[in-house]
């Protein structure tokens, strides 16, 4: 069912979709006040689900692509997104009818809303990751077949440029991050371009109103002081993503980031507070893989989440500080995510980690086997 | 000897130490000018236990002073706020989430300018003279007398701010300049909130410092005065009058430590209930709980490191509405004209403290002149106000396990014992200045912040040697050896310099060494 966002949705949705963007996908705040303008200039946002969209209509995604520690200083300037998007329809001489987000994690949920409240358009009710992820061929839409280019990326200059690399996604992902790095390390973009009917065959649906949920999860779990991650579990097993729970308690005690090849990578170390344990969480703009002991944990694609160890608030890779108390919370990934081609795309494999993907409840009752 | 004292909205409290032994502590009215209340303070100080100012070894000050500037939007100086960074982010630019009455009350003006750098030490755009310069004309008109200058990743290259400050001083050489990098860290928006902050209390800071040292001075003290500073850490008062804003969360974080120190709780809730507010914190392992992400001040988000606290305004200058069928308390306070508004002081006004009064609970003032109150109501006012406080407390707990509760302030007599979720109700001995109390123990810090070479796999050493640096500057700062940890460690690579250069900024604290001959 469409539904209207109004304002008032902007803070759950913000915390929801930091949660879905797994320490990565940017901070949503910025992006939280793109959308809070548009509306306060345009009105409400029309937000539809799969169900209606129209089998010809066009549907153009847009979003942010760069490092997340860039995005943080070098805020936009609030002609990039739009612009990438007008640049894809002249090239293919056609107008969006909506757009949608690729991924429903980090600034990228609220990218495509601050495009809709800007021109006027509608933004469709899913994605095509249901978290976020670091690589633009990492998409349901590309592993189902649709490519993701001609794709149109602008920066704060009103420069723009198009990549077009037919169906290989994977270099349309180099191209575009080559362009990204040298407009200052984040460009906007306009991408996937496809009918109604592709999206809704191959998209991820209602990931946005999960985030809204999820984050109103945690808002209303604080009010009643009840304990964030059983309320956020609780909601979970009602969705695609049933299965979730904590793998780790602690303190970070360091984080090494750097910005390298157009992306935020590092690592976290994390150690228990009676010190006896140790976890080690690696990132790619997003949590990749968190190992606990030196055994892995939670491998990508299943969902890493840092959340504050008190008030459940979910902590980005970029805010992530020494002394931060934590619990690291695992959300498995829906099974549309895991089939072979979907592991092709974005397994631990896809990231140059060495490692078969192994769903987390499993990796939590060997562990617990092996120690008995 | 070390003497706290705590500047409330109300009292200003004061605590005589001797190593862990509180050897006086009095409670005074907080003055309009801050520094009369501090003078009679200390009077009432020397009166209580006479001592020979030149014995004591370094006064300790915790203020709410400036964060109530901010809340209250008041005695803030015309201020404008500068960024660098066009042609990127115009989308947000300065003061965009500021709440309209505190931009008003700074007569906000911002304004967008070429320059910045990029993440790997590009530059944006260059910097424009005339830009800055014409807009130093139109703030001299404007009659601004603070500016506070932010520039995209200045953490990672400072010149741009260095070098507008240059140009708009040659323009106005009597403005006050804040700067974002030696403000804050990297997150534009907020680093950009806390100097816009810091520059509008500069002139507020320099009047109350100056007048402190003064103040001091003339009574005999030759001691060091430090501020307390956000995280429990005290800060030279030269420090103080040019960066007010790490004040700004000194005030929960004192009371707290204080309460912990008194109480020897290490896992607890602390309410402390003053004139004006009740603030709600969680200790847990004798350190105020931090807030994450989204702090935010009078309406202003920024990335301190701050304890959370929730604060709700119940205390024992409320005013009490009797109109409806129940008694109302607060939020409203007489604030520090207490002493001349409350009924038992002979004034005209209902306050909380009558109602403590007429309840037997305190003994303060003429309880003759509240003998008229009925019971009913009374009592009816008295379990109001433990009602709100037990749902704040409520609130700030995470875990359904109940905690025990600590009350501190002069306000706490304001209670009852009965709480809905506290294993049990304590009141520390010199509750009632566990500020002060906390501002005369608070820990000591040292810093390092410098550019470091990070050779390949020499970076565990490198911040190590850091993290020793730091420690020994705590302890030569006075901190006690053992007690020192590293709190804070923050690491920008500096991508414009060779040989992988790296900001590096590492922060240590410990206890003062509490020594009776110190």
């Amino acid at each position: 069912m469409a539904f209207e966002l109004t304002i008032d949705h902007l803070p759950d949705l913000s915390l929801g979709a930091a949660l879905l963007g797994t320490g990565g996908g940017g901070d949503p705040h910025a992006g939280r006040l793109l959308a809070a303008q548009a509306i306060r200039t345009n009105g409400n946002i029309t937000v539809l689900d799969l169900d209606d969209l129209a089998d010809d209509d066009f549907v153009v995604p847009t979003a942010m692509i760069g490092a997340p520690s860039v995005l943080v200083e070098r805020i936009p300037a609030g002609n990039e997104p739009v612009d990438a998007l007008r640049a894809l329809e002249r090239l293919l001489g056609r107008t969006a009818t909506a757009t949608m987000p690729i991924e429903s994690g980090g600034i990228n949920s609220m990218i495509p809303l601050f495009v809709a409240g800007t021109v006027g358009l509608p933004v469709v009710d899913g994605d095509g990751m249901g978290r976020a992820f670091p690589e633009l061929q990492m998409e349901t839409f590309g592993i189902y077949g649709c490519p993701g280019s001609p794709l149109a990326i602008a920066d704060e200059r009103g420069y723009s440029g198009i990549v077009d690399t037919g169906q290989d996604n994977k270099k349309m992902e180099k191209y575009a991050r080559a362009l990204a790095t040298s407009m200052g390390g984040v460009g906007y973009v306009a991408e996937y371009p496809m009918s109604g009917a592709d999206v809704k065959r191959t998209a991820i649906p209602r990931t946005l109103s999960l985030a809204l949920r999820l984050g109103r999860t945690l808002r209303e779990a604080r009010e009643q002081h009840r304990d964030p991650v059983e309320a956020l579990s609780e909601t979970l097993s009602e969705t695609l993503y049933e299965s979730s729970g904590v793998v780790f308690e602690g303190k970070v005690i360091d984080v090494l980031r750097k910005t390298d090849g157009g992306f935020t990578k590092g690592s976290a170390k994390l150690v228990s507070f009676d010190g006896g344990s140790t976890c080690q969480i690696d990132f790619q703009n997003e949590f990749l893989l968190a190992r606990v002991d030196d055994r892995p944990a939670i491998v990508v694609p299943d969902l890493i989440t840092v959340l504050h160890a008190e008030t459940g608030e979910p902590i980005t890779a970029e805010r992530l500080r020494y002394g931060h108390r934590v619990r690291v919370f695992a959300i498995g990934t829906p099974e549309i995510m895991r089939t072979p081609e979907a592991l092709d795309t974005f397994g631990p494999r896809a990231f140059g980690i060495d490692l078969d993907f192994v769903p987390f409840e499993q990796l939590a009752a060997s562990k617990i086997g092996s120690s008995v | 000897m070390r003497i706290g004292i705590d500047v409330g909205g109300t009292n200003t409290d004061a605590v005589l130490l001797d190593g862990e032994v509180v050897l006086a502590d009095v409670k005074t009215a907080t003055s309009a000018d801050v520094t009369t209340g501090i003078v009679n303070a200390l009077e009432a100080l020397r009166r209580q236990r006479p001592f020979d100012p030149a014995g004591v070894h370094a006064v300790m000050l915790g203020t709410t002073h400036f964060i109530n500037a901010i809340v209250e939007a008041d005695r803030l100086a015309p201020t404008a706020a500068i960024r660098l960074g066009l042609p990127t982010t115009a989308a947000l630019p300065p003061l965009v989430e500021w709440p309209e009455r505190l931009v008003r009350a700074i007569g906000g003006q911002a304004y967008l300018c070429h320059g910045g750098h990029e993440f790997d030490g590009r530059i944006i755009s260059p910097l424009k003279r005339s830009e800055l310069v014409r807009i130093a004309e139109e703030l001299g008109e404007a009659g601004i007398r603070s500016i506070a200058l932010s520039s995209v990743f200045s953490p990672v290259n400072a010149e741009m701010e260095q070098e507008a400050a240059s140009i708009l001083l040659d323009q106005l050489p009597d403005v006050h300049i804040s700067l974002s990098h030696e403000v804050g860290r990297v997150g534009l928006l907020e680093r950009e909130n806390a100097t816009i902050i810091n520059a509008c209390l500069r002139e507020l800071a320099e009047q109350i410092c100056t007048g402190l040292a003064q103040t001091l001075a003339d009574a005999g003290f030759n001691a060091p005065l430090y501020l307390s500073q956000n995280d429990g850490t005290l800060m030279e008062v030269g420090y103080a009058r040019e960066y007010p804003v790490a004040t700004f969360a000194s005030g929960p974080t004192n009371s707290m430590r204080g309460a912990a120190f008194l109480s020897g709780l290490g896992h607890c809730v602390v309410v402390d209930v003053g004139g004006t507010t009740s603030d709600v914190g969680i200790l847990e392992s004798g350190f105020p709980r931090e807030a994450t992400a989204e702090v935010s001040v009078g309406g202003v988000r920024t990335n301190f490191r701050m304890p959370d606290v929730l604060s709700i305004g119940i205390g024992g200058g409320s005013r009490v509405r009797t109109d409806g069928d129940l008694p109302t308390v607060g939020p409203d306070s007489v604030g520090y004209r207490l002493r001349e508004q409350a009924r038992v002081f002979g004034g005209p006004t209902l306050t909380a403290t009558d109602i403590a009064v007429a309840a037997g609970m305190a003994d303060i003032g003429d309880r003759a002149r509240v003998r008229d109150l009925a019971p009913g109501m009374v009592r009816a006012a008295v379990e109001t106000m433990t009602a709100q406080v037990a749902s704040a407390v409520d609130q700030m707990r995470t875990s359904p396990e109940p905690l025990p509760v600590v009350l501190v302030g002069g306000g706490s007599i304001l209670l009852t014992d009965d709480f809905p979720g506290a294993t049990k109700v304590h009141r520390p001995d010199h509750y009632a200045n566990a500020n002060a109390i906390g501002a005369a123990i608070a820990q000591i810090g040292g810093e390092v912040d410098r550019i470091f070479g990070v050779e390949p796999g020499k970076r565990d050493s490198v911040l190590d040697q850091a993290k020793e640096e730091a420690t020994a500057r705590a302890v030569a700062a006075g901190a006690e050896p053992s007690s020192v940890e590293i709190v804070d460690v923050d690491e920008v690579p500096v991508a414009y310099l060779p040989g992988n250069a790296t900001r590096i900024r590492v922060r240590a604290v410990g206890d003062l060494v509490l020594t009776s001959d110190r």
